[in-house]
């Protein structure tokens, strides 16, 4: 029966029985089950690959169902990862599968990457492809890399071949925060992730099973407005390589949370100490936002109508900021410190997402 | 003959040009390019971005000639 799952692509000239035992012995390790991450582990899973794991710490709610195409209205409020394994754990019985139901932080990537023989990168932000790109630079770990911008994406293969670009061989630093448009500002059509997912599960596969040629040492470029395809060739650049920690040590004391200059960041046990009569503690998320955070004295403020309503903050003496990942809470503490020179001014490290975690 | 380039701007840099496309006169550098396109484009010098010379991600500043297309090419962080 198991043979059967596989008949159309093992009589497949140049992939056969021998691509597809490849397959079933190969491990992917997917980072992030949401709009890259969904059609990633539909392709991976029906292709046949052996082992699966999935790692996302972050929670379904109703804004992620327009691309994120495992789930549906009963899960709202679910563990991603959990949630696609239960999925596909009925779906197939011939694979295993692990649900990881936590981010990558510098404290867990190398124990979750080192057991497997693929990295998917469908994260969401700038400090988790920073970190996910060195973790794997270090552990010589082949990276498949997706990233989408409203109606354009990005693909590429880091860690393969003779001569192996990462990440850093494209863009070696961050963007400073302020050049990032917000989490939950950035529109998208949910078929785009669909169509830049599907070829990293395309560069996944080709990448295991020896098939074709791999996006290795090229940067796939895709406008749907258009359909137009490019590619650039990218190069190994030795001026960047620095950027990378060189050792394990190094990377654990790396700090890869965008910080806008002179915003002060608190950890959540620094902000709960703090808490108090004359504290504002200021959630920043728009409404809808999962999950939504209930507790005496917590101000809900969106990011959205922050400028308009800088006058709420005249009467308290510090104020705490929070948002999903820690971006937006930076940009609203700046603007506040703006206002309010005299006031002490934080934002949270990590957001929601850190509390979770 | 004209000493004409094309530029290609992706993402945020083609909202911030205004056109995803664009023919201007050849600076002859990249790095002269650069110059010029912050100078046009102010919104530009708060953006990282880089450039591609004929379909090359370039890692120092590369000389241009006429009818060659450059690519602007911001990060995309969207999963």
């Amino acid at each position: 029966m198991n043979m059967n799952r596989f008949e159309r692509q093992v009589i497949l000239p140049g992939f056969g029985p021998e691509g597809q035992a490849k397959l079933k012995q190969a491990s992917v390790l997917v980072i992030g089950a949401g709009g890259l991450g969904c059609p990633v582990l539909l392709y991976l899973a029906a292709a046949g690959v052996g082992r699966i794991a999935v790692v996302d710490g972050d929670v379904i709610s109703p804004s992620n169902l327009n691309r994120q195409v495992l789930y549906g209205e009963k899960d709202l409020g679910k563990n991603k990862a959990e949630t696609a394994v239960r999925y596909f754990q009925e779906k197939y019985s011939d694979m295993q599968w692990t649900a990881i139901p936590e981010f990558i932080t510098v404290d867990n990537a190398q124990a979750h990457i080192f057991h497997y023989d693929l990295v998917i990168d469908g994260s969401d932000n700038f400090p988790t492809r920073y970190l996910v790109n060195d973790a794997c630079v270090l552990l010589k770990k082949p990276l498949v890399y997706g990233s989408i911008y409203q109606y354009e994406g990005q693909v590429s293969v880091f860690n393969v071949g003779s001569h192996p670009c990462n990440y850093r061989d494209v863009f070696p630093n961050p963007p400073a925060p302020q050049e990032i448009p917000n989490c939950a500002e950035t529109g998208v059509l949910g078929v785009l992730p669909g169509i830049i997912g599907n070829l990293m599960a395309l560069e996944a596969i080709k990448v295991l099973s020896g098939l074709g040629k791999p996006l290795n040492n090229k940067l796939l470029l895709f406008n749907s407005l258009n359909t137009q395809f490019q590619e650039l060739e990218i190069l190994p650049n030795p001026t960047t390589q620095s950027a990378i920690p060189t050792s394990w040590n190094e990377f654990h004391q790396r700090d890869y949370a965008l910080g806008v200059e002179g915003v002060q960041q608190l950890t959540w046990n620094e902000a709960m100490k703090l808490m108090g009569q004359e504290v504002a503690f200021v959630d920043v998320r728009e409404p809808g936002e999962e999950p939504p955070l209930e507790c005496t004295g917590l101000v809900k403020v969106p990011f959205s109508t922050l400028s308009k309503e800088l006058g709420r903050f005249e009467e308290a003496e510090e104020i705490l900021f929070f948002c999903q990942s820690g971006a937006r809470s930076q940009k609203a503490a700046q603007l506040l410190q703006q206002t309010y020179p005299d006031k002490k001014i934080f934002s949270i490290r990590g957001g929601i997402n850190a509390l979770k975690s | 003959m004209s000493d004409r380039i094309r530029l290609k701007a992706f993402g945020m840099l083609a909202e911030k040009i205004g056109t995803d496309s664009l023919e201007i006169e050849n600076p002859g550098s990249s790095e002269a390019l650069k110059r010029q396109l912050l100078q046009q484009f102010p919104e530009l010098q708060s953006l990282t971005f880089r450039m591609a010379v004929d379909r090359k991600l370039i890692q120092a500043e590369t000389a241009i000639s006429a009818g060659q297309e450059i690519a602007l090419l911001p990060p995309f962080s969207g999963g």
